[in-house]
């Protein structure tokens, strides 16, 4: 299915990330933004008030976070595409609702233009550390679908993207931008409509005496009603059965036996089976360069285009250095980066924090491969000698490193001198 | 048999209404919740409005179960988001009438802001607030309207907090329509969710019904039945009384009846208007 050509505003714009990203949303057909505000991602949502009432859209500021979130599920279970924009604190506030969408299985996307630090951190400076919480955040067992764009551009792409996952897979999905992305004024071209591949919700079309909220295609996920269709759906946060009905039984309990005689087995282990057994329809990366590596930079968003400018200079220096992109930072690519580690002699994790994605790599990497993380602390990018020195440092290194914490930056040998380092290792 | 298979094939008024299939209800014996369902499905009955149309919306708690037993689309939510949710299921599609039912500690308490700023907007919801003054499902804790000196499993001295006061806070919100019965005052109250279901705006019905469990049983206030007959027969009924003086104090009178009946413009109406001036520009 092609977009609809009243959501796309199509042209050649300089805009930012965040508002890129609003017209990425409306492209998809996005119809309904609940919102609160939170640094720095309100540009974002006031493109978006801006511009939906001309592709019949609606925006509310929700009272709270709690609220906003809580409102996208709801719009989203009467039938529209919907969404929310936050940042920081107001992310954490979200989960106990991104764990209910999980649950009920009902397709929404939330944009996360991530700031700095814990807690208030520097609201109006970038980060990364939201990516662990992106996945785990919100209590209970539950698969989710995060994005990462480095770019404005693919801030618009990826907004479409991550609907037609959300859409695809009935899950929640992220869209883990940053500050800098956000907040980075470039060139950015929304297409022609019929340039713009949309997914259309998967609705139910059989019988309506049929019909079982929860009852699978041979792809783990089912068809959707929206509220209004007269089926009478009972949709709960309770682990339910195929007719969305509670049960006590949890999917491997010992009494699996009874439940099946019962025909009541929870569905709960879908919500992570769907994800985990079509990720390779999921994932994307982008490789550049690893055939030959002997050290792969693996990056995501903004870092990955800093990356960019240390990976070049290696090369030009002649070292055999390969870049892998994670476009989807979850599910994450854990055979492609086993294959690696079996022939490069290290991975060189760039990332706005003190480590998250870099222990995934590291765990894939079993051993058989150095990790190095390059830390940084949030409100401003990695210095590109950074990565360059720990690229370097991989070539060089003749031993197994015993964590990922073997690289220090310029800034922490300013700061904290030799001792730490030996501290660390 | 012939006489069984009779009274089988007889149909309850209310089977169009409640999933039987999920009949018995998880609800202890002597609870009031049942009868604020039943007045509910009464209400739905008289006003033979398009089930299919309808959409029930509930938090978490005991009043919370009551959206997997309605028969209409039905969303069993998150602690004190219903009215968030229902926010979002009617401005995804205007045409569905959305009724919230949650408890006291859901919709006032962790829902409070939800409750607050749905009252401002005066958005097109009913609320129906099953206030048993008690967090019940988590075992008897204190909960926002816990009267004073009562005791609960949290408050093992007695509650010396000041409870809320439902209708005073809705009316100062904003809520254009505001009614309390009790759980025995069955016709009264499906009345009133009728009105209240066809008043554009936020409308809410407080319904005071008994926790034969733990409420009563710390308090030593006898079965459910005891409890109910006791809050009907201390009822008062005073249409149109200042919601200042609903306070309710423990074990003494209730002031029950419509309390608020106003015009303020409804959310709907106030969006299209500022759709249509949009559009104008």
């Amino acid at each position: 299915m092609k977009a609809d050509p009243r959501d796309v505003f199509t042209g050649t714009y300089y805009i930012d990330g965040d508002v890129a990203m609003a017209y990425g949303a409306l492209a998809a057909g996005c119809k309904f933004l609940g919102g609160y505000p939170i640094t720095p991602s309100t540009e974002a949502a006031e493109a978006f008030a801006r511009i939906a009432p001309r592709a019949g859209a609606r925006f509310i500021q929700m009272e709270d976070e709690l609220g906003s979130i809580a409102s996208v599920l709801g719009a989203s279970w009467a039938g529209q595409k919907a969404m929310t924009i936050t940042s920081g604190p107001s992310y954490s506030l979200m989960m106990e609702n991104i764990s209910l969408g999980a649950a009920m299985e009902i397709p929404f996307i939330i944009i996360n233009i991530q700031r700095a630090g814990p807690s208030t951190g520097v609201p109006t400076c970038t980060g990364q550390a939201d990516v662990m919480q992106s996945r785990w955040g919100g209590n209970g067992d539950y698969e989710i679908i995060a994005l990462a764009p480095d770019s404005p551009q693919e801030g618009f792409e990826f907004a479409v993207k991550a609907f037609n996952l959300a859409e695809r897979y009935r899950c929640p999905v992220m869209l883990m931008s940053d500050e800098c992305v956000g907040h980075m004024t470039e060139k950015v071209v929304v297409p022609e409509a019929s340039k713009i591949d949309i997914e259309p919700r998967r609705f139910y079309k059989g019988p309506a005496d049929a019909y079982l909220p929860y009852k699978r295609d041979p792809d783990l996920v089912s068809p959707i009603v929206k509220a209004g269709d007269g089926y009478g759906i009972y949709i709960t946060g309770l682990s339910h059965d195929e007719k969305g009905h509670p049960v006590l039984e949890s999917g491997n309990s010992y009494d699996l036996e009874h439940a099946r005689a019962l025909n009541r087995k929870s569905t709960d282990q879908y919500l992570v089976d769907k994800i985990r057994k079509n990720r390779d329809k999921i994932i994307e990366i982008q490789e550049e360069n690893t055939e030959d590596a002997d050290v792969v930079v693996v990056s995501y968003g903004i870092s990955s285009r800093v990356a960019y400018r240390a990976v070049e200079q290696a090369r030009q220096e002649g070292y055999k250095v390969g870049t892998l992109r994670l476009i989807t930072v979850w599910p994450f690519p854990e055979e492609r980066i086993r294959e690696l580690a079996g022939r490069v002699k290290g991975f060189v994790v760039p990332e706005i924090n003190y480590g998250q994605i870099v222990f995934e790599v590291d765990r894939c990497a079993e051993g058989r491969a150095n990790v190095v993380l390059v830390p940084h602390g949030g409100a401003s990018v990695h210095q590109p000698e950074d990565i360059y020195a720990a690229i370097r440092q991989l070539l060089e290194s003749k031993k197994r490193y015993e964590n990922v914490f073997e690289f220090r930056t310029i800034l922490e040998r300013k700061v904290f001198g030799g001792g730490m380092l030996k501290n660390r290792s | 048999m012939e006489t069984i298979n009779t009274i089988q094939e007889q149909k309850h008024p209310m089977d169009d209404l409640l999933r039987m299939d999920r009949i018995p209800h998880i609800w202890c014996p002597g609870c009031g919740i049942g009868n604020a369902v039943s007045a509910f499905a009464e209400a739905l009955r008289k006003l033979e409005y398009d089930l299919d149309k309808v959409v029930v919306v509930s938090g978490i708690g005991c009043t919370g179960r009551v959206a997997g037993y309605i028969k209409t689309d039905s969303f069993h939510t998150t602690h004190g988001r219903a009215i968030a949710f229902a926010t979002g299921i009617k401005l995804g599609n205007p045409d569905l009438k959305v009724i919230v039912i949650s408890g006291d500690g859901d919709l006032v308490s962790i829902g409070g802001n939800h409750f607050v700023h749905a009252a401002r907007r005066n958005i097109d919801l009913t609320v129906i607030c099953v206030n048993n003054f008690i967090y019940a499902m988590t075992g008897g804790q204190v909960a926002p309207t816990t009267p004073i000196p009562a005791y609960t499993t949290t408050s093992p001295f007695g509650n010396f907090e000041a409870p809320a006061n439902v209708p005073q806070l809705a009316e100062a919100a904003g809520a254009v329509y505001v009614a309390r019965w009790t759980a025995l005052h069955m016709r009264r109250l499906a009345d009133s969710i009728v009105e209240a279901f066809n008043r554009p705006g936020f409308s809410v019905v407080e319904v005071i019904s008994p926790c034969a469990m733990y409420y009563s049983r710390i308090n030593k206030l006898g079965d459910g039945l005891d409890m109910m007959q006791f809050y009907y027969n201390n009822s008062i009924i005073r249409h149109g009384e200042s919601t200042d003086n609903l306070n309710i104090d423990y074990q003494k009178e209730i002031i029950v009846g419509k309390f608020v009946d106003r015009e303020r413009p409804a959310f709907s109406e106030s969006l299209n208007e500022w759709l249509r001036k949009d559009q104008v520009e």
